[in-house]
């Protein structure tokens, strides 16, 4: 009853904050009326700036490791098969024997933390550099935008070097190259090389909105450059939003594996 | 301890109405996964902490003998979407805990739901994630 008559009461605030400067309504209609659908403002020119997360978080985190991948070479295939035990995907193992190095809080370095824990992330531009600072692990990459060009044999660091550009007023480029080969490319121990470049695109398809694609090159690992993520969309979050402390503290995870992954081991 | 087998299908069309499934990075392989047991018991750790939030507690048979528990959720941050909070258990708060269990019988498990003192109930894990 109650909800019966509250209804039309609040379609009439909806319908009179979207109508400012009309005639006010003379009763409240006996249907709510939808509002139109509100198309997103246009994206503004050659700016990331803001708090980003997957629209879906859930396919943002992705546990199981990306969808598919380019044939592994024999290399890739080695360590794959032989070398990384991990506790997702199609070649997953029993949690006491899983050597995922974020079990022991390694970096997830890059580009897992694009294509796992993909969580919210707030991107800022300066004229040289555009930053990126992400929830998970706190950590943040930089961007260079000054022209550079990436090193030629670099020192291995866990986020390797990146120079990125603008292709044109809504899509930015980014390359990224000198990864650390001690880390995986998913949950799925899934691998790379340090012979690997990773090719990001931001494509900013209004205010709102912006699509990742993420391609993997790497000829030492994979018989074909290969597509980890294609349109993945991300939302704009509000500039208000805190985004929250996720950090793996290696006391913590340690209390972990002793409580819980040594007792399945044994 | 008083454990009862729970048939997955009963109560994971349940759960699954209400419950999206989590992330793990650390796997479920060594749980059993068509397997449920609910037990009641007596907080003595609730961690909230990475990579997983796990519960400590312990159970006691009809002869006396303590029995010392684990059971695993996911992270803090995805445990507070679901309405967990650092302080939702507190030492020696009377508890009924449903886990997946470990398949070698060690006493540990995937913490699928908890009935609080309160009556409330909150899912932990899901069947979904397997």
């Amino acid at each position: 009853m109650l909800r019966q008559r509250t209804n039309p009461i609040l379609a009439g605030v909806a319908l009179l904050a979207l109508s400012v400067g009309m005639c006010a309504q003379t009763s409240p209609p006996k249907k709510p009326i939808a509002p139109k659908t509100q198309q997103a403002a246009p994206a503004p020119r050659r700016d990331l700036s803001g708090i980003w997360d997957a629209e879906n978080t859930m396919e943002g985190i992705s546990p199981r490791g990306v969808a598919s991948h380019a044939p592994f070479t024999k290399w890739g295939e080695d360590l794959a098969n032989n070398v990384y035990k991990p506790g997702d995907g199609p070649r997953r193992v029993s949690v006491g024997l899983v050597n995922d190095p974020l079990d022991g809080c390694d970096p997830a370095g890059f580009p897992r933390n694009l294509l796992f824990e993909l969580r919210p992330f707030q991107v800022v531009q300066t004229p040289k550099q555009v930053l990126m600072m992400y929830q998970y692990q706190r950590v943040w990459r930089v961007i260079w935008t000054d022209g550079r060009e990436l090193p030629k044999d670099p020192d291995p660091r866990w986020y390797g070097y990146s120079v990125g550009k603008w292709e044109d007023d809504y899509t930015f480029v980014v390359q990224t190259v000198g990864m650390d080969e001690r880390t995986w490319l998913d949950n799925a121990g899934d691998p790379h090389s340090g012979e690997m470049r990773v090719e990001e695109r931001y494509h900013r398809v209004n205010r709102d909105t912006v699509e990742l694609t993420v391609k993997i090159d790497d000829p030492k690992a994979y018989t074909e450059p290969w597509i980890a993520r294609e349109k993945f969309r991300l939302k704009l979050m509000p500039a208000t939003t805190d985004i929250a402390e996720m950090i793996c503290a290696p006391s913590e995870a340690e209390e972990y594996k002793k409580t819980m992954a040594d007792p399945l081991s044994k | 301890m008083k454990n009862k087998a729970l048939g997955i299908f009963a109560a994971g069309i349940s759960l699954l109405v209400v419950a999206a499934p989590l992330p793990a990075h650390h796997g479920s392989a060594g749980y059993d996964l068509d397997k449920e047991l609910t037990m009641k018991g007596t907080v003595t750790q609730w961690l909230w902490a990475n990579p997983h939030c796990f519960l400590k507690y312990d159970t006691t048979d009809d002869k006396g003998v303590v029995v010392h528990w684990a059971a695993e959720v996911s992270n803090p941050i995805d445990m507070t979407r679901r309405g967990w909070a650092r302080t939702t258990l507190n030492v020696g708060d009377q508890v009924t805990v449903t886990v997946r269990p470990a398949k070698n019988g060690a006493p540990v498990g995937q913490l699928m739901k908890v009935v609080l003192p309160d009556g409330k109930e909150l899912i932990g894990w899901t069947p979904l994630v397997r």
